[in-house]
């Protein structure tokens, strides 16, 4: 990677924050979307219609909130462990 | 975006303060982008493990299962971590 130019000016530099924040935002999301897309497929769509009947899509309803629901809890017991094994260290 | 965040910090210059600046705000993102591809990692196995039917709410047994199921995965990484320090130690190549 070329070196940057010498002294961003401070709105370059927000700029730049912003746009980073923004792509690991983006990236973030695209993860939960394709596992979630994949996670609940195999959920609810055991034997591929000729379309998405009603039940199918209620069911991949649910199981994106519960996607989620699961995403948050195991984001909170992975800090509050990260958190626990901090303490622990001399 | 490991790469990323190296070369690029690299490229700065840190006597310059705006340049530290920024290679804080990359080491910061760079840590909550390593978080959070963690817990993708996590849910993506323990939901397979733990989440039967995706009902109306996770019931308390998916929820309790799913905790146990980060918590236990750690426990089993710091195991083989430690074990596999000591035999390399045994062995005498480190």
């Amino acid at each position: 990677m070329d070196s940057l130019p010498a002294g961003l000016s401070s709105t370059q530099k927000d700029e730049l924050m912003d746009q980073v924040k923004q792509q690991i935002a983006v990236a973030n999301a695209q993860e939960l979307l394709t596992k979630m897309t994949e996670k609940c497929f195999k959920k609810c769509i055991t034997k591929p219609g000729t379309s998405l009947d009603s039940s199918e899509q209620k069911c991949i309803a649910m199981c994106m909130d519960r996607y989620m629901d699961s995403w948050n809890l195991v984001s909170r017991t992975y800090s509050e462990r990260i958190q626990k094994e901090r303490h622990r260290m001399p | 975006m490991t790469d990323f965040g190296d070369n690029f910090s690299s490229s700065l210059n840190t006597e310059n303060k705006g340049d530290r600046d920024l290679q804080e705000f990359l080491f910061v993102e760079k840590q909550k982008a390593q978080f959070n591809a963690q817990i993708h990692e996590f849910n993506d196995f323990c939901w397979d493990k733990c989440v039967d039917k995706a009902g109306s709410k996770l019931d308390s047994k998916t929820e309790t299962c799913l905790t146990n199921c980060v918590d236990r995965f750690i426990d089993v990484s710091l195991l083989i971590t430690n074990r596999f320090a000591q035999l390399l130690q045994k062995s005498g190549n480190m």
